[in-house]
C-alpha cells in the first residue's frame, strides 16, 4: 500500500509537469502564423485566373496596416540586454545600450528598416530578449530580434532569418605579452587556450578551424568572457571583428586585436535577423534590407561603425 | 519490502493481517491501478493531441538531435561525477570540523566558535552561484601570487565552501539530537570535552544525521553543474552548447536523463536506509 501510494504521487508529479508542458506550447503564434501564409498561398492559386488578382496576391504588400505585427501599428523590435557596441552604441561609449540613440550599427539599422517599411521612430518600439528564450518554441511578444545572429542550416529549421545584413571575420583577442600575440596562422594557436561565447560561429570557428588541444572554454555572455581573460583563466579570445574593436577598446583594459582571421569556418559568419517560423513579415524586412544594400546605406553604416582605423594583422588558415 | 514481510518481521505482536484487511487492500490496489492509467492516459493524450506537440518533439524529443548530442554530454557528465566525488569528500570532512567547533563549551573556545559561526552565516547565506562568479572570476583577477587561477579548482572551492556551511548544521543538528546525559556520562568516565566528542557525541550524531547528509550528496551531485558559468565543459553547458548551435533542445533531455539516472537510485538508496536505520532502532527499542 505504502508503495503503490508513493508511485501515485510520482506519476503525479510526471503528469503535471507533462501538462505544463502542453499547455506552454499550444496554440503558438508560430503555428498560426505558418496557418495563414498557406491560406494566402491558396488563395493566390485559386485566382490564377484574373491576371489582375494575381499581381496583387504576388506582388509584396508591405504597408503597415496590413503586416503581421505583435502590437497592430508597431514594429516590436528585440535585442540582448545588455547590448553591445558597435551593434547598440558607438565603441566610444556613446548610445551605450540604448537602441533608441540610433546610434551603433545594429540600432541604426532597425530605424533604416523601419523608415522602408513605413514606421516613423517612436512606432519603434525596444524590447529585450535572452539568447535562449528567442529560440524558445512558443508565442514570441516581439516582430524581429536583432543581435548578430549567424545563419545556419541547423537552425532555420527552427527559425527564419532575413537574408544576411553583415558578413564578419572572426578575430583573437590576446594580451600584449601572450605568447599568441604574434600568431601569423592557425597552426601557433594549438595549445591556446581560448574561450568564446556559447551559440556564436566563434566557438565552431575555434572548434572546427583552429582546433586546439584544450576544448575552449565556453561562456554565456560576452562579459563572462572579459572576466575570464582578466582572471587569467583563457589566453585569449575569439569573437566577431566589429566586437573584438569594442573588447580591446573598453572591455578588456590593456588587450590587443592579434590578428583578424582570413579564414571562414564552415559556416559562413552571415548576420541576419531573426524571425519565429514562418513570419510572413521576412520577405517584407527582407525587401528593405534590399533596398538599403542597393541605395548604399548598409556600406555607409558600415564605415561609420564597424570599421576602426588601422590596419589588422592577419592569421592564415 | 513488500508489506507482509514487512509486517512479518515486526515480530511476535502481529500474527498476520486478517483476511478481511488483505481483501481490502487488494481492492485499493485495484482502484489505484486503474486510477492511476486512466489518469496517465489522458495526460498522454492531452500532451501529444496539443496542436504544438509536433514542433515540441521536434525540438525536445528528436532521435537523430539526440545520437548527435549524447557523446559530448556523457563526457561532460564524467566530469560532473569527478567535481562530484572530489567535492563530497573534502565537504563532509571540513564541515565536520566547524560544526565540532561550534559544539565545543567553554569561554576560552569562543573566538573559534564566533569564526565557525561566521562562516556558517555567511556563506550559507550566498547563493552558489553567486559564490561561484565570485571566487571563479574575483579571486583570480585580484593576481596574488601563489594563488592558482584554475577555474575548475574556483568553481569546486566555491561549491566546497557553500555546501560546508549547510552539512555543518547539518551535523549540529545531530550533535544537539545527542543527550545531554551522553556527554555528562562521558565527562564523569573522566573524558576530555574533545574526547567526549570525539568517541561519544559524534559517532551518534553521524549516525542520526545520516539520511539528511544522502539528502545533501544528491543536491551537490545536481548543483556541481553551476560551475558552467565559469566556462567549464560540463553536461550542461554541453547541452547549452548543441543548443544554442542548432536551436534544437534534445540535448537537455539527454543531460536530463545522465543526471536522472544517477539521483534516482541515490534518493532510493536514502529511503532504504532510513526506513532500515528506523526498523533497527524500533527493533532495539522492543
Amino acid at each position: 500500500m505504502r508503495h503503490t501510494r508513493q508511485w501515485i504521487v510520482v506519476l503525479f508529479v510526471l503528469a503535471m509537469i507533462a501538462s505544463a508542458c502542453s499547455s506552454g506550447g499550444s496554440s503558438t503564434t508560430t503555428t498560426e502564423a505558418v496557418a495563414t501564409t498557406e491560406a494566402q498561398t491558396t488563395t493566390t492559386e485559386a485566382q490564377t485566373t484574373t491576371t489582375e488578382a494575381q499581381t496583387t496576391t504576388t506582388a509584396l504588400d508591405c504597408t503597415v496596416a496590413n503586416l503581421n505585427l505583435v502590437t497592430p501599428g508597431q514594429l516590436t523590435v528585440a535585442t540582448g540586454e545588455p547590448a553591445f557596441p558597435p551593434w547598440v552604441g558607438t565603441v566610444d561609449g556613446e548610445g551605450f545600450d540604448d537602441p533608441t540613440s540610433k546610434l551603433g550599427f545594429e540600432a541604426a539599422l532597425v530605424y533604416d528598416i523601419a523608415e522602408q517599411l513605413g514606421f516613423s521612430d517612436d512606432q519603434v518600439i525596444w524590447t529585450r530578449v535572452g539568447f535562449n528564450e528567442a529560440i524558445a518554441p512558443g508565442p514570441k511578444d516581439w516582430d524581429f530580434d536583432i543581435q548578430q545572429y549567424s545563419i545556419t542550416a541547423d537552425r532555420e529549421e527552427v527559425v527564419d532569418f532575413s537574408e544576411p545584413y553583415y558578413t564578419t571575420h572572426q578575430a583573437l583577442v590576446v594580451f600584449p605579452d601572450s605568447p599568441y600575440a604574434n600568431a601569423t596562422s592557425v597552426d601557433d594557436l594549438k595549445d591556446a587556450i581560448l574561450g568564446a561565447q556559447v551559440g556564436t560561429t566563434s566557438l565552431d570557428f575555434i572548434e572546427e578551424v583552429i582546433q586546439p588541444n584544450t576544448a575552449p572554454f565556453v561562456y554565456d555572455e560576452n562579459v563572462d568572457l572579459e572576466a575570464a581573460m582578466n582572471a587569467g583563466q583563457i589566453d585569449g579570445l575569439v569573437v566577431d571583428l566589429p566586437t573584438a574593436y569594442y573588447v580591446t577598446a573598453v572591455q578588456v583594459e590593456g588587450s590587443i586585436i592579434a590578428g583578424e582571421f582570413t579564414t571562414m569556418s564552415a559556416n559562413p559568419d552571415n548576420y541576419g535577423i531573426l524571425f519565429a517560423k514562418g513570419n510572413p513579415l521576412v520577405p517584407c524586412v527582407n525587401q528593405a534590407i534590399d533596398t538599403l544594400k542597393a541605395n548604399g546605406t548598409l556600406q555607409d553604416l558600415e564605415d561609420t561603425f564597424l570599421t576602426q582605423g588601422g590596419a589588422i594583422p592577419q592569421i592564415s588558415g | 519490502m513488500t508489506e507482509p514481510t514487512t509486517v512479518g518481521s515486526g515480530g511476535p505482536v502481529n500474527p498476520g493481517p486478517p483476511p478481511r484487511r488483505r481483501e481490502e487492500g487488494a481492492r485499493a490496489a485495484l482502484i489505484a491501478f486503474f486510477s492511476t492509467l486512466i489518469f496517465f492516459g489522458l495526460v498522454i493524450w492531452a500532451v501529444l493531441t496539443s496542436p504544438a506537440w509536433p514542433r515540441v518533439q521536434q525540438q525536445f524529443f528528436n532521435p537523430q538531435r539526440f545520437a548527435a548530442s549524447f557523446p559530448a554530454i556523457l563526457h561532460g557528465f564524467w566530469l560532473d561525477i569527478k567535481m562530484f566525488l572530489v567535492a563530497e569528500v573534502v565537504i563532509l570532512t571540513l564541515s565536520l570540523a566547524i560544526a565540532m567547533i561550534r559544539a565545543l563549551r567553554g569561554p576560552a573556545f569562543f573566538p573559534l566558535r564566533v569564526l565557525a559561526v561566521t562562516f556558517i552565516d555567511i556563506f550559507r547565506g550566498i547563493p552558489v552561484i553567486l559564490l561561484i562568479l565570485l571566487l571563479g572570476f574575483g579571486v583570480p583577477a585580484l593576481q596574488l601570487p601563489g594563488l592558482p587561477r584554475n577555474a575548475l579548482f574556483w568553481g569546486l572551492t566555491a561549491l566546497i565552501i557553500s555546501y560546508s556551511a549547510y552539512t555543518a548544521e547539518v551535523y549540529r543538528a545531530g550533535i544537539e539530537s545527542v543527550h545531554e546525559s551522553q556527554r555528562m556520562s562521558a565527562r564523569a568516565l573522566g573524558l576530555t570535552q574533545g574526547q567526549a566528542l570525539r568517541y561519544v557525541i559524534v559517532p551518534q550524531a553521524i549516525r542520526n544525521v545520516i539520511p539528511a547528509l544522502l539528502n545533501g550528496f544528491v543536491s551537490l551531485q545536481k548543483d556541481v553543474a553551476l560551475v558552467l558559468v565559469l566556462g567549464i565543459r560540463e553536461a550542461v553547458r554541453e547541452a547549452d552548447i548543441y543548443a544554442a548551435k542548432t536551436f534544437n533542445y534534445t540535448g537537455y533531455i539527454g543531460a536530463t536523463v545522465l543526471f536522472l539516472v544517477v539521483s534516482i537510485p541515490a534518493a532510493r538508496f536514502t529511503d532504504w536506509y532510513t526506513e532500515r536505520d528506523r526498523r533497527r532502532r524500533q527493533a532495539v527499542s522492543v
